[in-house]
């Protein structure tokens, strides 16, 4: 094999020269200055009122009332919503909300789903049962399985992250599931075992950082996907509690007066949709650099 | 033939005890207290207990899980806490809006999407190539709503040519139907359209490179047979597969879209049935909607047999 091909320099010089790579990059880095530095891009607190200000068109600019009745000289860039909300305010921390819901989310799937996938194909007592129980859990649409959980868990950041991770843990389980059957023939784990080295050693110190790779790709697919849920959630009224700001909550209370206030619902879009694109990219891009088996296919 | 048919049938009794078994523990092993809700703000404890004990929440979750999965696998899907009628009652009324709904999108999609695929695939790097890959990693960046309202403010609120919301069942005349579909379907068929194109592009020029093309090609056949009879005869089993998985988004896709056009279907109950925590209507949709796609599934595995004469179980 070429050394080229596995050292971090060699993989790093490729993922710099793929441009799916660097346009993710570049995008989800402006981001993260955003949810960082929201409290001084010219915002004011997200969920303050101000009734005088209720429906004001975008560009606008005029005095904002402050949840601690000072007012200050405020440019209401993406205009306000019908309680008087600054919705530029809003969509910035927003922005907060979707990236953590995203890590959160994939992280989430990607560690329960891998150590179930471990399990599963590593141990075969434990094969038939677990994968049975995931079939099952596949069979049912995703939205449907997030709903249901978060009608029986209640609306919070927590459970909102777990009813968008479940679904997707037996994707991640059968795909490790997968990489752990191949892997496990390999010689050098062969060797381990002659050793004497016991299961969790040989699991996480020689298969897992082999099946990384694919691990890490299907991670930024999960992290998009659960921007897009948890947008769908909160349109549907399912999602984090209406006061919260997130990307969903702004769209889902701009969705009643959509016609004349169309901004409402595409400000949080603009923001949306590039940030999805990103994510799935860069996942593209990660996929065609770290896992060249299967980008071929 | 027969045995591959029993076979695939009993394999999918494990997967809906799994359904059924999930989607009741999510349901029962909850904090919030249904009996409370349906008795309201003004119930005193006596009415909460009357209530719960008449829904026979008392009992072990053992027992209730027993007597639901008997009642079931009769057909009784149980009452509606909310609305006070039989879940299977509720949910006859209101199949005809999803129905149209979802079959009328999977057939403009597989009407769309498999031309598109197929030419784009022909003419692989052309503008039709460029412009569909650029379409399906939009379709699947963009949510359904957005797509939905934005459908809505220019070809309703704007041209005017399309009724905004809501719906009108097949039996007040077609067309008034087909009218309030068009931007649903629409709506739908764009996260359907992009899945189905890519995987119709990909399975085609795969099948474009064997030596049959080339043969077929040098015996002097036209290119569109070439296309139809032999890239996309031979490239069909990926495509039907993708078809199936697609239901799945899908029935996602219908919850959404059946409450942006306020269409009064099985999306719209769903939503409904949990904010009302109206428990066991949740369990029948979520149960009838996994049927559903396995179903579907089950469907798309038998017909390899006729789309792919090589397979044979």
């Amino acid at each position: 094999m070429n050394s080229e091909l596995n050292t971090w320099t060699g993989v790093a010089k490729r993922l710099v020269q793929n441009s799916a790579v660097r346009f993710g990059l570049a995008v989800l880095g402006i981001l993260l200055l955003i949810a960082a530095l929201a409290p001084f891009l010219g915002t004011v607190d997200p969920s303050a009122m101000d009734s005088a200000n209720i429906n004001t068109l975008a560009g606008a600019s005029g005095s904002f009332t402050q949840l601690d009745g000072t007012s200050l000289q405020h440019s209401f860039w993406f205009g306000a919503d019908s309680f008087g909300r600054d919705i530029y305010s809003r969509v910035l921390y927003g922005t907060r909300v979707s990236l953590t819901i995203a890590a959160a989310t994939a992280l989430l799937a990607i560690g329960i789903g891998a150590l179930l996938g471990m399990l599963a194909g590593y141990f075969r007592a434990v094969d038939a049962v677990l994968m049975r129980f995931m079939d099952g859990l596949m069979a049912i649409p995703s939205i449907l399985l997030a709903i249901a959980l978060i009608a029986a868990l209640g609306p919070q950041l927590w459970t909102v992250v777990v009813a968008i991770a479940t679904p997707e843990i037996p994707r991640v389980t059968r795909l490790v599931r997968s990489l752990v059957l191949t892997l496990r023939e390999e010689p050098y784990v062969e060797a381990a075992k002659a050793l004497a080295t016991p299961p969790p050693v040989i699991l996480f110190r020689h298969i897992l950082p082999n099946a990384m790779a694919p691990l890490i790709v299907q991670g930024t697919f999960v992290a998009a996907s659960a921007v897009l849920t948890e947008a769908v959630l909160s349109f549907l009224g399912l999602g984090l509690p209406a006061d919260i700001p997130t990307w969903g909550n702004i769209m889902a209370e701009g969705r009643v007066q959509f016609s004349q206030y169309p901004g409402n619902v595409l400000f949080p879009a603009m923001f949306l949709v590039p940030t999805v694109l990103a994510i799935n990219l860069l996942g593209d891009g990660l996929r065609d650099v770290l896992d060249p088996k299967f980008a071929k296919r | 033939m027969l045995r591959f048919l029993l076979q695939r049938l009993l394999a999918t009794i494990p997967v809906l005890m799994v359904v059924a078994v999930v989607v009741f523990l999510i349901l029962r092993l909850t904090p919030g207290d249904p009996a409370a809700v349906i008795a309201g703000n003004n119930a005193t404890n006596d009415d909460i207990d009357r209530i719960r004990e008449q829904l026979g929440l008392t009992k072990s979750v053992l027992v209730q899980f027993g007597i639901w999965m008997g009642n079931v696998l009769q057909g009784d899907f149980g009452y509606s806490y909310y609305l006070n009628k039989p879940v299977g009652q509720l949910v006859l009324q209101r199949l005809e809006p999803t129905l149209s709904l979802a079959v009328g999108t999977m057939t403009l999609s597989v009407l769309i999407a498999v031309p598109l695929g197929t030419l784009a695939a022909w003419r692989m790097g052309g503008w039709l190539d460029r412009f569909l890959s650029a379409f399906s990693v939009a379709g699947f960046s963009v949510p359904v709503f957005v797509v939905g309202y934005a459908l809505i403010w220019l070809f309703a609120i704007k041209l005017n040519w399309f009724p905004v919301q809501g719906y009108r069942r097949i039996g007040q005349g077609v067309v008034p139907w087909l009218m309030q579909l068009v931007l649903p379907w629409c709506t739908l068929a764009t996260i359907y359209v992009a899945l189905i194109a890519r995987v119709t592009r990909a399975s085609v020029s795969e099948a474009l490179t064997e030596d049959y093309i080339r043969t077929a090609r040098a015996k002097g056949i036209t290119e569109s047979a070439v296309l139809l009879r032999h890239a996309l005869a031979n490239a069909s089993v990926p495509i039907v597969t993708v078809v199936g998985i697609g239901v799945a988004l899908l029935i996602g896709g219908v919850v959404v879209t059946e409450t942006v056009y306020a269409i009064p279907g099985l999306g719209s109950l769903t939503v409904d049935a949990v904010l009302n925590r109206d428990f066991p209507v949740i369990q029948g949709l979520v149960l009838l909607f996994s049927v559903a796609y396995v179903l579907v599934n089950l469907l798309v595995d038998l017909s390899y047999l006729l789309l792919d004469p090589r397979i044979r179980y």
